[in-house]
């Protein structure tokens, strides 16, 4: 938090979510739920939560598994990324936290910019990188040990903040902001793992709210969950995006035609090496898609 | 078949030494336990002096083999490249191959002095005062017992502890360090808490081990069956006293009494082995680590 | 953090070594022809240590054929045959098993093998031994079942081949590399045990060869013996016993282990 917000001059340029038109009369793929219009303008940020991707590559080894990603992820925005299985999604979403330098032999060549700062840079250390962005994951993973409580303050107490009163404002601020509060609050001293799978989920997303990151990575956080957990993470998401900058992984288009202000379409290229085919606005990609590509993925014509 | 053969075998082993330490324990109750004077000539048989021994050289290898098994363990698991991990790991499990009687050789003629003219002197010196640390040092004793046991069962604590780490599934590593943690606190805050009841296993089974070993531990502590007052007095454990004394024991009342001692082992050791192996499977499964 | 945790792996590294070159330190000037073929001298010092190299060539075979019929076939009863139940005792009390102390097997088996014929004999120390060995030929056995692949065993079975004999020709046959690694390693530790045969075969300073029915020494006692005695060159003989025990002990550790070594770390 401190690193970018250091840095970044005091009167950037920020780039507010795209506008928003009516969905068009025909859509090449049905639109079920009409998409969440603000009601306000989103508040002049502090922030931001901008990520630029240049000539971005990803190796493993000698094998490229993305390659040439160029890519801008506006702030207070949801972004989609999708496509067919193992073109790299879930790979590229890792570069934006840098959790793909995990599996030994990994590298990036490119930039990836945050607010102005390439966080592949040498001064940026991972650590502190990860409690700007935060992640959550496929599988809810709440700590078993540890009780609903002490989830959503995992993150807090790994940053030295122990007062009691201070944590208990920032237990109930993330919990409420996750839509879990009222469900939970009169047991949060049990362990996080006897709630549901779509109250895990949430819990994760409140975890990974309690640090206050500017931007939210979820790598398909709602295909382990029911229809029903599903809709309350997209209306979640909906809710999120006015104060954090989401990105999303999905293999669900339509959940991403839902949710989504602009998405981006990967699909898998020479040499197995995933690349990104398009970028734009939600509903101009699946109405009127520019690449012939991207529109036979909408229309099911493949993956 | 023939595979309930095993359930017989500890069935019998069971009965047996109740049924052949009846005399002696029938005939001193509680007291057998209790009592601090091993007397055969008197005929008076009190087992303390031997649990006491017993349970402080296996504390002192508890004390020691735990940090240092689970330091190792973190290493082996988490933080050592393969090319590394692979020979250390072999050398830690050929060290269990050792057999108890050639630690003892050494134990008596290398590390005995070693440690009588090293640690145990710094430890006397500067500890002295404090009467479980008095001296005089003579590399013989409960010290030396404790150091040995703590080597004898550094393998068994590091290959479970290991293993359970590993069974640690990598979305809690995930999820701590997508939170911002360092690769140390990932470790310290999720694998370590989840893998708590394995490695608490592992610790039990180590300890289980200590307390039943008999020749390297015969070798070294002296061979005292008295209540030792200090860590560097000689002493006696259950297992050695039977070991030293078994053959020349007359047959009836003092042959009952050492096979007593057997029976408190065999309960002490069995108990632990079933709690330690019940803790181990929750973490890693019933299949279990090797 | 992390130098601290690799110097405390290193500290339990560190102790082979020690063990190993002050053995061979020791040992190797004791290690001799002489040894291994003399016996102990009836009066005073020299000879070898023929009577526990003997010893110890007949009573581990012995155990061995005791333990690995019941292990092995143990093992195939649970892998194969038993339902879950019978198979979760068995294997729990086999794991128990493995955790008593040996020195209260040797009593068991005195109270039932030496006590009764009022003689300490060679058997009573193979049975001994043998019941040590029992358990872990059975879990070892059991995991390398385990890893056969049950395609095999429906394959054979689909061709009509009976179960047990499917059992016979097909999954020992393939588990086989790890029926032998359990029942090297398990002879290994025989080798090296001692207090059961405190009690059993008590040991001897005359060779025996054969007989069954009396007192014969093993490698281990013997070290354990000259060890205790107040004599440099009857301690010298313990080193040289112990340097051949280990060096034979180790062998077939590293061979046994050496191959699966690789394939399981990682």
């Amino acid at each position: 938090m401190n690193l970018e917000t250091a840095v970044r001059g005091p009167d950037a340029a920020i780039e507010g979510p795209p506008g928003r038109s009516e969905p068009a009369p025909v859509p090449v793929m049905p639109v079920p739920r009409p998409v969440v219009t603000p009601s306000e303008p989103a508040p002049a940020a502090e922030g931001g939560g901008e990520i630029t991707i240049k000539g971005l590559s990803v190796y493993y080894g000698g094998f490229r598994a993305v390659r040439d990603v160029e890519l801008t992820i506006p702030p207070r925005a949801v972004t989609a990324i999708i496509g067919p299985s193992g073109c790299g999604k879930s790979t590229f979403l890792r570069t934006l936290n840098r959790m793909h330098e995990l599996v030994p032999g990994a590298r990036v060549e490119g930039t990836v910019a945050l607010d102005g700062i390439d966080i592949y840079s040498p001064e940026v250390d991972p650590v502190q990188l990860r409690r700007v962005v935060g992640m959550v994951f496929q599988r809810p993973n709440p700590f078993p040990t540890m009780s609903i409580y002490d989830n959503v303050t995992a993150g807090l107490r790994l940053t030295g903040r122990h007062k009691r009163s201070e944590l208990d404002d920032i237990v109930e601020r993330s919990l409420r902001r996750a839509a879990l509060w009222d469900e939970v609050k009169d047991k949060l001293k049990q362990p996080g793992t006897s709630l549901s799978g779509g109250q895990q989920q949430r819990l994760c997303i409140a975890r990974a709210l309690s640090v206050d990151p500017e931007v939210i990575l979820m790598d398909e956080p709602a295909s382990a969950l029911d229809p029903i957990a599903t809709l309350r993470v997209e209306e979640l998401i909906a809710e999120l995006r006015r104060q954090y900058t989401i990105v999303i992984v999905t293999h669900n288009m339509q959940q991403a035609s839902r949710v989504s202000d602009r998405t981006a379409f990967f699909t898998m290229g020479e040499e197995r090496a995933g690349y990104l085919v398009e970028a734009g606005d939600t509903v101009k990609i699946f109405t009127n898609p520019r690449e012939r590509l991207t529109e036979d993925y909408i229309s099911g014509r493949f993956g | 078949m023939l595979a309930w053969a095993v359930v017989g075998i500890l069935g019998l082993l069971a009965v047996l030494l109740v049924l052949n330490s009846g005399e002696a324990l029938g005939k001193f109750g509680f007291s057998f336990v209790t009592g601090t004077t091993w007397d055969p000539i008197a005929a008076i048989y009190g087992a303390l002096p031997f649990i006491v021994g017993t349970i402080a050289s296996s504390l002192i290898a508890i004390i020691l083999a735990t940090p240092i098994g689970l330091l190792t363990a973190i290493f082996l698991a988490e933080l050592a490249p393969r090319r590394v991990a692979i020979p250390l790991t072999f050398t830690i499990e050929l060290l269990a191959a050792i057999p108890s009687v050639v630690f003892g050789l050494w134990g008596v003629f290398v590390l005995g002095p070693f440690l009588s003219k090293t640690v145990e002197a710094w430890l006397v010196s500067t500890l002295g005062w404090i009467p479980i640390f008095a001296g005089p040092p003579f590399g013989v004793g409960l010290f030396t017992a404790g150091v040995i046991l703590t080597l004898m069962i550094l393998p068994t604590i590091v290959a479970i502890s290991r293993d359970v780490i590993t069974a640690v599934p990598d979305s809690q590593r995930e999820a701590m360090l997508a939170l911002g943690a360092t690769r140390w606190e990932m470790i310290t805050k999720s694998v370590l808490p989840y893998a708590r009841s394995g490695i608490i296993g592992a610790v039990i089974l180590g300890l289980g081990r200590a307390l039943g070993e008999t020749m390297a531990v015969t070798m070294v502590i002296g061979n005292r069956p008295q209540v030792p007052q200090s860590i560097f007095d000689s002493s006696q454990t259950i297992a050695s006293q039977i070991a030293t004394t078994f053959n020349e024991a007359s047959v009836g009342l003092q042959t009952s009494a050492l096979i007593g001692l057997g029976l408190v082992l065999l309960v002490i050791t069995m108990t632990l082995n079933v709690i330690a192996r019940l803790l181990v499977w929750r973490v890693a499964g019933p299949q279990g680590p090797n | 953090m992390r130098t601290i945790a690799m110097g405390a792996a290193f500290l339990c590294a560190a102790p082979l070594i020690a063990v190993l070159f002050f053995v061979a330190a020791n040992g190797i000037s004791a290690f001799s022809l002489d040894l291994i073929t003399k016996a102990p001298r009836a009066l005073g010092i020299g000879g070898g240590a023929a009577n526990a190299v003997v010893g110890t060539l007949q009573m581990v075979p012995v155990a061995a054929l005791i333990a690995v019929p019941v292990g092995v076939l143990g093992a195939v009863y649970i892998a194969e045959f038993a339902n879950r139940r019978s198979a979760r005792v068995i294997r729990f009390c086999a794991d128990v098993l493995v955790g008593v102390p040996s020195i209260l097997i040797g009593i068991f088996v005195f109270t039932f093998l030496v006590l009764p014929f009022h003689q300490f004999n060679a058997f009573a120390g193979s049975v001994a031994l043998a019941v040590i060995m029992i358990p872990v030929v059975m879990r070892t056995t059991e995991e390398s079942l385990h890893l056969v692949p049950n395609a095999l065993r429906e394959a054979s079975l689909a061709l009509g081949v009976p179960a047990w004999r499917t059992v016979l020709s097909v999954v020992l046959r393939t588990g086989l590399p790890g029926i032998l690694t359990g029942t090297m390693l398990a002879i290994a530790r025989a080798m090296g045990e001692t207090a059961p045969l405190l009690f059993t075969a008590l040991g001897s300073r005359v060779v025996n060869v054969g007989d069954f029915g009396r007192p014969m020494d093993a490698l281990p006692l013997f070290i354990y013996v000259n060890a205790r005695q107040p004599v440099d060159a009857l301690n010298q003989q313990a080193w040289g016993a112990a340097f051949l025990l280990l060096l034979v002990v180790l062998i077939i550790n590293v061979a046994v282990r050496a191959r699966s070594w690789g394939q399981r770390i990682g």
